[in-house]
């Protein structure tokens, strides 16, 4: 070791903790801190209005459990990130296979499927449920174009979720595709060459080929979606709001009304912390399928 | 010939999903155009013909969209601004310096990619109400500043720049900053590009937290005034000026793609979205 060891040591120090100060103070006060603030807010009775708090264990936690709201929204939560992810994986898979080429044309045509991926959620549920709305939107003047009488897709019960569905994966089927995009052009080409000299069928070359070389890329995704389509909220608060009758209303708006509709922070608290469990087990389950299979 | 022939079926129908997937937003272009008598008998056609900018016009004149236009311009250029230069300081610090602590702080940083927004969004809101900072541009920029993705993106990156092009510059005894800044910078520029990009795409169509924070209209953002607009107006009298605001509040996202569309594909791919 020599004489200057402990100087240099010291100056690494200094220099890395200052060019790390700006980004530690945002990342501690607006994120670290707050995370932790929601945890022990959740165990308070605690209303922003009126500055009430009163420390009172686990018993939000308690209250949710005979809530039959909560259990509806994260009912309704479940089910559209379990019907959501895979039709998205498997619309972005589809999309992808049938535009990898590297001709223009394909290229203009993932373009085009990317491109509702860059509107804001308040975009895309304008536009929507325009074109959802039963007196003069786009499908019922198709509908009626073709003598069908038009549906209130967003007012009916069995109609409201699959239309929120849908226009959440023609929103969202770009990042899927993108990433299957991704992963096709990791695949060896010499793998197709061979198999083109076996002359293999388009069909044997898809199942024993392409698809497995995909499994990974189909786990990420999947994961992906699942995640993102969990934290739904936008789609249901300006369409639906949540109706008809609670059948649209998922575990964030459910966060969102009780904080700031009803001001109750703590049971709030306590419902974002169901969400983060989620959302954490579903990472988790990613992590630990990618470990099996790197193995 | 058998190859080429389903290749071209394959292409007939991805061309009419095509079609099919344009159709809600030509037909909303479309309806902004048509003046509000042609608006009233059919919302039928999606060519836009006749047509008028009177729902432009309207906007521009007795809305609050212009205000919301600014405001969305400060808070997604502060916010990328601000995310490029906190992420490149701190990625440069993990990537090179060799400080104590440095696994430990890299660790408990990549922790935070796992807290979701929606799990501090109530703790947020009260510790902004506490400071009385609610419908500020800072209160709309600042809490966006602290997630973690720009650092691991820049911390990459960095790592990837080959040493001998710092140890040019040691030679010439210069200081870390100045290394950072002269050497390591314009060297990332196809990173902060993509991060960038990224950045102002999520400020712009962000809305989870402005909705939560901005309650006044003159600090709505865009994305937070489009969301108001569409409970308060009855369909039939302002669905020109509605489907207008639509396409106003879209085109220059639209024309960012248009001209940065391998980047954003790339950014979006990278971070998986939203």
């Amino acid at each position: 070791m020599s004489a200057q060891a402990p100087s240099a040591n010291r100056r690494n120090a200094v220099a890395g903790y200052a060019f790390l100060a700006p980004f530690l103070l945002f990342y501690g006060v607006f994120l670290l801190y707050p995370f932790a603030l929601g945890l022990w807010m959740s165990l308070h009775d605690w209303e922003i209005v009126g500055d009430y708090r009163e420390y009172i264990g686990f018993l939000n936690y308690a209250e949710l459990w005979d809530d039959p709201y909560f259990w509806e929204a994260l009912k309704r939560t479940l089910q559209f990130a379990a019907m959501t992810a895979p039709a998205a994986t498997l619309l972005g898979l589809v999309l992808a296979l049938a535009l990898q080429k590297p001709l223009r044309i394909y290229a203009a045509l993932r373009a085009v499927f990317f491109a509702s991926n860059i509107f804001s959620v308040t975009v895309v549920t304008l536009v929507w449920a325009m074109v959802l709305n039963p007196d003069r939107g786009l499908i019922a003047n198709g509908l009626r174009a073709v003598g069908l009488q038009p549906i209130a897709f967003l007012a009916d019960k069995d109609w409201a979720m699959p239309a929120l569905m849908v226009t959440s994966l023609w929103w969202t089927a770009g990042l899927p595709m993108a990433l299957f995009l991704a992963g096709l052009q990791q695949i060896p080409p010499e793998v197709y060459e061979a198999a083109r000299l076996d002359k293999a069928s388009r069909w044997a070359v898809l199942r024993h080929i392409t698809l497995p070389a995909l499994a990974r890329t189909t786990l990420l995704v999947v994961v992906l979606q699942t995640v993102m389509h969990l934290q739904v909220f936008g789609q249901p608060l300006l369409m639906t709001r949540g109706g008809p009758a609670n059948s649209t209303r998922p575990l964030v708006q459910l966060i969102y009304e009780t904080s700031f509709r009803d001001w109750r922070s703590g049971y709030a608290s306590a419902v974002s912390t169901v969400l983060f469990v989620l959302m954490f087990g579903v990472a988790l389950l990613q992590f630990r399928l990618s470990r099996q299979e790197g193995e | 010939m058998n190859r080429t022939l389903t290749d071209r079926f394959i292409l007939a129908l991805v061309v009419a999903a095509a079609f099919v997937w344009m159709m809600p937003m030509l037909w909303v272009l479309t309806l902004s155009l048509k003046p509000n008598e042609e608006l009233v008998r059919s919302t039928n056609g999606i060519i836009p013909w006749p047509r008028t900018l009177e729902h432009f016009a309207t906007l521009l004149r007795v809305s609050l969209t212009p205000r919301w236009l600014l405001n969305s311009v400060v808070v997604a250029v502060g916010m990328t601004v601000s995310t490029l230069l906190l992420s490149s300081l701190a990625g440069y610090a993990f990537a090179r310096i060799d400080f104590p602590g440095r696994r430990a702080v890299f660790l408990l940083v990549m922790a935070g990619l796992m807290v979701p927004e929606q799990a501090i969004l109530v703790p947020l809101h009260a510790m902004f109400a506490d400071w009385e900072l609610h419908n500020t541009y800072f209160s709309l920029i600042a809490p966006r500043l602290a997630g973690p993705m720009g650092v691991f993106l820049m911390t990459q990156f960095f790592k990837a720049v080959p040493r001998e092009l710092e140890e040019a510059a040691e030679l010439d005894n210069a200081g870390r900053f100045k290394i950072f800044w002269s050497v390591m910078l314009p060297l990332s520029r196809p990173a902060l590009t993509t991060l960038g990009i990224f950045t102002f795409l999520f400020a712009w169509n962000d809305f989870l937290w402005p909705v939560v924070t901005a309650t006044q209209p003159e600090m709505y953002t865009l994305s937070v005034g489009l969301g108001s607009l569409q409970g308060n107006f009855a369909m039939s009298e302002g669905l020109g000026f509605l489907m207008a605001s639509a396409v106003f509040a879209s085109a220059p996202m639209l024309l960012l793609y248009v001209v940065f569309q391998r980047y954003i594909v790339q950014g979006i791919a990278i971070t998986g979205g939203k």
